[in-house]
């Protein structure tokens, strides 16, 4: 019997063949975490170890709350200088131009190769299965227990099989596919799966869109989110790899899935996530219309060039008429942004443009809405009260509508301004 | 903890981690007493106001779906709630659970069967649920499981196999 993706990423960690439902235990070939790892510094330090298990194995990024909106957050941050410091954790990125957001980081830096078991205390962890990894979101006591032992237990999940086919029309995008997904399997369709991206229409997708679909895979339930890692994934990958421990893993054709769902992008069509659920799926027929006051470009789940650019296509020589913040999801992000005359579509257009980072995704600052607001944005949570306000709104959208919205100040189909 | 009996406090499906803890304090708010005062308060503020220690919360489907943020576990167990029964947990939520050595259980007849106000008897040394003159059993924890439950959570459990207990 062939195995899955997870059983065979979860084995060759493990040293030996194992199927789902077993349990095994594994060394991380990767801990990354954000401006959560002081805490988590903290809870390291009542285990009583002196030193991490291998500083070279922990990463840091700090992006949830940067540079500093509050000196709570500015003695988080010193917190974590001082830990990386004093166990020579190698892999940092402060608040300056090499950083961004942490999942974006993990991926452009060549942390992120297929086959390798990636946790982080981050529930979007899961994106990195967009390069082949076995990637997924632990707790904070979890992650410093990881650190102090080098181990971290797994049940071998059951999988989810999403086969992809076709193309997408013009106006339509990853971020649309898996809204939709979401609205039809429901948010706790994949819990505690490992879920699998297969076919044509996966293969043809850029690593950017793949990174969208995989990094909301905990938007249902998933345990981790993989694509097939392609050429397309050994070509971005080459000479960045962060370490040399990664293997190509597919699973077999007649490996055994809990679940199987079947796609042709060419049936999709702009999608939004209404308030407050991300499976409370409207198609944009339905939401067209309703008024905004603010749009949201950026965030680990479409905060990438690829996004920025089907975005600023929309805006070119348009005028907003909400407030609009873009984020590019890193520095590099930023830099290419600005060398493609990007940054002058949204500055001509109206927007702002903030630093690379979480910005207004969680609530933290650079975009929190007032009590009766609404606002699109292309993360990937509208639960009550992310974006600061219980008594505010979020609609979730791709790059393309949100972009188009922007310009009417209400929900817009992106095909009609393409 | 053998068995406990407490108020229910009764929610519905995907109750995420932002309602139980809002984002916004995930980097002002480091002490667990200041987490308990801002409990579910953007889910109830009935609850965040009343409820007592002791009291137990019953969910729907995928109760603690959403971010990694162990401070939505850490604020109702510092808060005293007994349990969490709920007909399913999200995964991160659940492990988080066991890690901070707050009691969950799985138990979607029993959900079905509590309404919010009720009173409820838990044994957990038998694994069963008394609700409105009903009977409900669970299923033991995975003997691991069982262990980090048995030893208060997870650092303690790690202190203890690491012999710096």
């Amino acid at each position: 019997m062939g195995k899955t993706f997870a059983e065979k990423a979860l084995g060759r960690a493990a040293g030996y063949e194992v199927v789902a439902n077993q349990v095994v235990t594994v060394e991380p070939d990767w801990c990354m975490s954000h401006d959560n790892g002081a805490p988590i510094a903290r809870t390291f330090k009542k285990i009583g170890v002196k030193n991490v298990w291998k500083p070279e194995r922990i990463c840091f990024i700090l992006d949830h709350a940067i540079p500093a909106p509050s000196s709570d957050h500015a003695v988080n941050h010193l917190e974590v200088r001082e830990f990386v410091k004093e166990q020579g954790i190698p892999n940092f990125f402060d608040v300056k131009s090499c950083g961004g957001v942490c999942h974006q980081k993990m991926c452009e830096e060549g942390y992120a190769l297929p086959g390798l078991i990636m946790v982080g205390s981050d529930s979007h962890t899961c994106t990195y299965g967009a390069y082949g990894a076995f990637s997924t979101g632990i707790g904070r006591s979890e992650m410093a227990a990881a650190w102090a032992t080098g181990k971290i237990w797994f049940k071998v999940p059951e999988s989810m099989k999403v086969v992809v086919e076709g193309k997408f029309k013009p106006g339509v995008s990853a971020k649309d596919f898996i809204l939709k997904f979401i609205g039809d399997v429901k948010a706790d369709g994949a819990d505690y799966m490992s879920v699998e991206f297969h076919g044509q229409g996966i293969a043809d997708m850029s690593i950017a869109e793949r990174m969208t679909l995989c990094n909301m895979g905990i938007e249902f339930g998933a345990k981790n989110a993989v694509c097939k890692p392609d050429q397309k994934v050994l070509d971005a990958i080459k000479g960045k790899e962060k370490c040399d421990r990664w293997e190509v893993l597919w699973a077999d054709d007649d490996a055994t899935y809990a679940a199987e769902y079947h796609y042709d992008l060419g049936d999709i069509i702009p999608g939004v996530a209404k308030p407050h659920k991300v499976d409370n799926y409207g198609d944009i027929n339905e939401v067209k219309g309703t008024p905004i006051h603010e749009a949201f470009l950026g965030s680990c789940t479409n905060g990438r060039i690829e996004d920025l650019r089907a975005a600023a296509a929309i805006l070119k020589g348009r005028q907003i008429a909400v407030r609009t913040v873009v984020i590019p999801a890193s520095w590099i992000v930023y830099r290419q942004a600005m060398k493609e005359g990007l940054l002058d579509i949204f500055l001509d257009a109206g927007c702002i443009i903030c630093n690379p980072g979480c910005g207004p995704c969680m609530g933290n600052h650079e975009g929190i809405l007032a009590p009766g607001e609404a606002a699109i944005s292309t993360a990937n949570r509208n639960f009550k009260g992310r974006m600061g306000d219980k008594e505010s709104f979020i609609y979730l959208a791709s790059p393309m509508t949100v972009a188009a919205s922007a310009l009417k100040g209400e929900i817009a189909d992106p095909r009609e301004v393409l | 903890m053998a068995v406990v009996s407490g108020k229910v406090w009764k929610y519905g499906d995907d109750v995420n981690t932002d309602v139980i803890f809002p984002g916004k304090y995930t980097y002002t708010i480091k002490e667990r007493s200041e987490m308990a005062k801002v409990a579910c308060e953007d889910l109830d503020m009935d609850f965040n106001q009343n409820a007592k220690a002791g009291d137990i919360i019953v969910g729907g489907k995928n109760w603690g779906c959403g971010s990694s943020r162990e401070q939505a576990v850490s604020c109702i167990k510092e808060r005293g709630i007994a349990a969490i029964i709920a007909k399913s947990f999200a995964r991160i939520y659940y492990r988080n659970c066991f890690n901070e050595g707050l009691a969950i259980i799985v138990c979607p007849e029993a959900v079905e069967a509590i309404e919010m106000g009720d009173t409820v008897e838990i044994d957990f040394d038998n694994g069963l649920i008394k609700a409105n003159g009903k009977q409900f059993s669970f299923p033991a924890y995975p003997e691991f499981v069982q262990g980090l439950i048995n030893d208060g959570g997870l650092i303690p459990h790690v202190k203890k196999s690491l012999g710096l207990d």
